[in-house]
């Protein structure tokens, strides 16, 4: 693609029928574009003589055609997002009036812009770094409030300022070994390496900390992957109907009814959720339900948190003790339902098996759902959790980097313990702080700019 | 008035280090080239420090050596004494040095000069470029009309040699002016005559010049100095030659020491007490000296808690008496270079035999400069050496070198030869000083060269003969020689992986006895030499197929197996740096045209030119964010 200053043009706001609707247009052209589709109410006014950040009243037109009033606010290059001279015509919402009104910019000279391409011009015009453009991507995509609010500290820099102070860091310690290396006279080495040792290991747990909240991170965009286990009939389709608080998943008194896994996304007290509700484990014949068993088994391999539910008004038996050596090592919370029935369950030989909270409900009359949904904002606010004042990692290529950035790290520890001479520990820590770069955009690279701007939705 | 007039294919301006390797690589190649000094006295002249290579400086002598040029072979016929610096570290660093016998450095030089074809040495100052008729441009061609050229030079009595091309290695005398205390002499070094026109004609022709200063210390009467109060520096034992056409015995000799002492704060004093009568601070002095070579006066005044600095005491020969001060170059006046250096313990009674000196000369921008070392705005004008602004014999050599070779390769048709930064410290030191505008004199240092452990000084024959070869100034005797070394190392490399050792008894006692753990599983002599207590020599009871092989190949063996992860690692460095630079931007582009390219970015491209999209990222001024409007603009 050759990158020309042309003039683009996008529908700004999403897809639903909001009130308001705002097309943008950035480029050398969009005043002329936005003259040629706009008639100011005041008949002397044109959008080309508008000074920035001063609003035009008036209708927009396709030739005589009168298809909306409007309010059209001018900003001038390069105090825009883009860098460029932008118009943002804001007008009534409604998708199909919105595209109605793009069609006409576009016929007048405008270009409907590529995915990402507002957020690609602010990049190349020097108006935001990497990290910053791609939150502006994850911001737009973002699924809740939460992935929201990580997007937003990540746009302020709040990623940039952890990684430039590690990269500092790191360049600092380059620095004096080539220092030491040019000007032995005025820069010793001794004992460089013992002291470098403990600042790179906390160095590298810093980074690793930044990738924890990765997996946070991901949590935080797509919702806690929460997966319902229980054997067949144990009430893990009732139990997600109440918490969905509508009757979606088809719940039957015969055991095996959910053949396949279900996936609901549900706000538990601002928490987002993606509920996979699972077939029952238990040993089986039928090539149907053993199937929906393999799959229940497999949704555990990714699963944040595990929803076990056992059948209180029955008695544990060997698909139980299957179950609890699946869910060793994993975030359980324990679920005993029924307890609106007779209870012969034998809980202890459950503890002695898990180490979980438990909680007696009953998914028929929602008896102790609110403590489930308190036990699980505790475990979500109280326990690693926590996201206040954090930056999270919420984006795959800083995770990469990052990783690769903690393995060279790694490799210095490595390098001397093994007593290797200081000019090899260069070699990784400049490695290091190139992985690093490529977060902030700071690092030459070729590929780089067109791979993310690629994966920006269309019009910001 | 009838006049002078000849033809050569190439003429060479200056007979330093720069322009000796400039006239004999293009004459080696075949073609007919002159020579022109000021003094034939003064050729390969070493009118600084007593030695050759040094921290990073060495690996470029070798790199020359490799690809044939002469400053190895010349410091192996001439040195008296020879040392491997930073052997305590990685072999990246090692660096290897060596005292000269200044005199006989010069003669042995010139007695080559005048034993090669094709070559003709004339004392005369060049005093003016000739430029010859605009060359039409090709047809299609948009952005300049004609293309310049130079087409030959004019001495100052007169006499007009045209040439293909002229390569000018001013070195340090191009309106030189030798300055101490309130003494100024308009000369080049050591009272030589100064060229004090040329100047002018390359302003003429529009060319950036800049002024650039450097110093050197005192020469002290070794007779007056007490070297009972200075620690002895002597040479190694085992010595290694510059030149891989030579081996230890090849060379093998008598060494002198040379002698350590150390300033104190009555040096100090009596520095800080005259500071106000230095040309430099009294603002007699314009030009930018070195950060990294500083004098004894600015090292005191910028770290004044240090209470002592290193000197170095080093003979300039074996038929003088004169010692160098290394360490202490200064421009204050007489009376305070003698206080000073007689406040040096061992020093009491110094007797002066030359006097310090800051000197001043004009050099070019060497951003005017291609990567080939020719000017963009003048076909067949190159420039190499201290006039693009470095400093040192050895980085004036190297690109003296570089130079000579590729104006011959531009007579005969060929494509330039350009050494890129993981090649070879020649292709960092070029890349910097064409890329980088360099705003003091540029030297040499390992911190500059991003893949180091990759451009070991031990390697680089294997790096650089195959391309010495092709340009033809490897004979293929030496060639021959290159290639059995070179397979030796794979064949030995490949053996090592595949001779097996077991778990013996006798094994495991051996492994023991030097301080290694037993073997828990059988082992392949590449990974016994790999464990950080073992090396090639360690493990040679273990393998008794071995056959003997020379030093240097089991040096390679040795280095590749012990060091091997970080070789690859920086491999894959190199890999990565390679994508931007195989980006090449072709000559016609017009940054004006390029949307989106910040003002202060637009300019640097436009002035530099850059060839390809990895050198445009190293420039000062082009962010990251411009490095994507341009692949983008060029179709990525």
């Amino acid at each position: 693609m050759l990158y020309k200053n042309d003039t683009i043009a996008a529908i700004a706001t999403g897809a639903s029928n909001a009130g308001i609707g705002i097309i943008r247009i950035s480029g050398e052209h969009a005043l002329e574009v936005a003259d040629r589709c706009f008639r100011a109410k005041n008949p002397n006014k044109k959008i080309i003589t508008t000074p920035g950040y001063h609003a035009v009243y008036g209708n927009v037109t396709d030739g005589d055609v009168v298809m909306d009033e409007a309010v059209c606010l001018v900003m001038r290059a390069p105090n825009s997002y883009t860098t460029e001279d932008v118009v943002e015509v804001q007008c009534h919402g409604g998708t199909i009036q919105l595209r109605q009104i793009l069609k006409v910019i576009l016929k007048n000279g405008a270009r409907v812009a590529e995915p990402g391409e507002f957020t690609k011009r602010a990049y190349l015009g020097g108006r935001i770094d990497i990290t910053q453009a791609e939150s502006v991507m994850d911001m737009i995509c973002a699924q809740n409030e939460l992935a929201a609010r990580s997007s937003a500290a990540q746009l302020q820099g709040a990623l940039s300022d952890k990684i430039r102070e590690i990269r500092s860091f790191v360049l600092e310690n380059v620095a004096y070994i080539e220092s030491a290396l040019d000007d032995p006279e005025n820069y010793s080495l001794d004992g460089f390496s013992e002291e470098l040792y403990q600042q790179v290991e906390a160095t590298s747990s810093e980074v690793l900390k930044l990738l924890g909240t990765a997996e946070e991170g991901k949590m935080i965009r797509e919702g806690i992957r929460t997966v319902i286990l229980g054997k067949p009939n144990a009430g893990k389709s009732s139990f997600l109907n109440q918490l969905l608080g509508e009757e979606r998943a088809i719940v039957t008194e015969i055991a095996g009814t959910t053949r396949d896994t279900l996936e609901e996304e549900v706000m538990v007290q601002g928490i987002p959720l993606k509920i996979i509700d699972t077939a029952g484990i238990h040993e089986t014949v039928d090539i149907v339900e053993k199937l929906g068993v393999e799959k229940a088994k497999k949704s555990l391999e990714d699963a944040d948190l595990v929803v076990y539910i056992v059948d209180g008004s029955r008695v544990l038996d060997q698909d139980d003790a299957y179950i609890m050596k699946l869910l060793q090592d994993r975030k359980v919370i324990i679920l005993i339902n029924k307890i609106d029935v007779e209870q012969v369950v034998d809980k202890s030989w459950i503890t002695a098996n898990i180490i979980a909270p438990m909680i007696e409900i009953s998914a028929k009359t929602g008896e102790g759902l609110q403590e489930f949904k308190e036990e699980l904002t505790k475990m979500f606010f109280h326990g690693k959790l926590s996201f206040n004042d954090q930056v999270y990692i919420t984006n795959l290529r800083h995770r990469e980097a990052l990783s690769e950035a903690d393995l060279s790290l790694k490799r210095v520890l490595d390098s001397i313990r093994a007593g290797m001479p200081e000019d090899f520990l260069t070699i990784d820590l400049m490695a290091a702080y190139e992985q690093l770069g490529t977060i902030l955009g700071e690092q030459p690279e070729d590929d780089l700019a067109n791979e993310i701007f690629s994966k920006f939705c269309m019009g910001k | 008035m009838p006049q002078i007039e000849e033809q050569y294919d190439i003429v060479v301006v200056g007979a330093g280090h720069a322009g000796c390797e400039a006239a004999l690589a293009a004459a080696r190649m075949g073609l007919n080239t002159i020579l022109f000094t000021v003094s034939m006295d003064s050729v390969a002249l070493m009118p600084c420090n007593p030695n050759v290579g040094g921290s990073s400086k060495g690996h470029l002598v070798r790199e020359i050596d490799a690809m044939g040029g002469e400053m190895g072979k010349n410091i192996d016929k001439t040195y008296i004494q020879s040392k491997m610096l930073n052997e305590s570290k990685g072999p990246a660093v090692h660096s290897l040095r060596a005292q000269a016998d200044k005199a006989e450095y010069s003669r042995a030089m010139r007695m080559t000069l005048q034993r090669t074809d094709h070559l003709t040495l004339r004392q005369a100052e060049v005093s003016e470029l000739i430029e010859g008729d605009c060359k039409e441009a090709a047809e299609g061609s948009e952005h300049s009309v004609c293309t310049k050229r130079i087409i030959g030079v004019r001495t100052l009595s007169g006499g007009t040699y045209f040439a293909k091309a002229v390569i000018l290695c001013t070195g340090v005398y191009l309106k030189a002016r030798c300055i101490f205390g309130d003494v100024s002499n308009p000369t080049g070094p050591n009272g030589l005559q100064a060229a004090n026109h040329l100047t002018q004609s390359l302003v003429d022709l529009g060319i950036k010049v800049r002024r650039f200063k450097t110093g050197t210390p005192a020469r002290i009467d070794k007779r007056s100095i007490d070297f009972s109060k200075m620690i002895e520096q002597k040479g190694d034992e085992h010595i290694v030659p510059f030149s891989f056409t030579n081996t230890e015995e090849d060379i093998r000799r008598e060494q002198v020491s040379c002698w350590l002492t150390y300033t104190n704060e009555t040096t100090h004093d009596i520095i800080r007490a005259n500071i106000d009568r230095s040309p430099l601070f009294s603002g007699m002095i314009e030009g930018t000296g070195p950060r990294y070579c500083p004098s004894i006066e600015d090292k005191v005044m910028k770290f004044p808690d240090k209470d002592h600095h290193q000197v170095f005491i080093e003979p300039e020969g074996e038929y003088t008496n004169e010692m160098y001060i290394g360490g202490m170059s200064s421009s204050l006046p007489e009376d305070v270079q003698y206080a000073m250096y007689r406040s040096v313990p061992g020093l009491e009674n110094a007797k002066i035999v030359r006097n310090a000196y800051a000197i001043e000369y004009d050099c070019i921008d060497a951003t005017q400069l291609k990567a080939s070392l020719e000017f963009k705005e003048y076909e067949g004008l190159f420039a190499g050496g201290q006039i693009n602004g470095s400093s040192g014999y050895e980085e004036a050599a190297a690109q003296g070198f570089m130079a000579g070779v590729n104006a011959a390769r531009k007579i005969k048709g060929l494509e330039p030869i350009i050494l890129d930064r993981s090649q070879a410290y020649v292709g960092v030191l070029i890349d910097d000083l064409v890329t980088k505008e360099t705003l003091e004199p540029y030297r040499m240092m390992t911190s500059r060269a991003e893949y180091r452990l990759l451009l070991r000084q031990d390697n680089a024959d294997l790096r650089l003969t195959d391309i010495g070869h092709e340009i033809g100034l490897i004979d293929e005797d030496r060639y021959a020689h290159f290639c059995a070394k070179r397979a030796a190392i794979e064949e030995e490399l490949k053996r090592l992986q595949s001779v097996v050792i077991g778990a013996a008894k006798k094994n495991q006692e051996y492994l023991e006895s030097v301080g290694s753990t037993p073997l828990k599983t059988a082992a392949s002599l590449s990974d016994l030499i790999k464990r950080p207590e073992l090396n090639y020599d360690l493990v040679a009871p273990l393998d008794p197929d071995r056959k003997a092989l020379p030093a240097d190949v089991i040096e390679q063996v040795n280095i590749n197996l012990k060091y091997e992860g970080y070789i690859i690692r920086q491999q894959q460095q190199v890999a990565h740096f390679k994508k931007l630079e195989k980006k090449r931007i072709p000559d016609s582009v017009n940054y004006d045209e390029i949307q989106n390219l910040r003002k202060e970015a637009r300019q640097k491209l436009s002035q530099i030119r850059p060839s390809s999209v990895g050198q445009a990222s190293r420039i000062s001024g082009v962010s990251p964010a411009d490095i994507s409007v341009l692949l983008i603009y060029l179709g990525n």
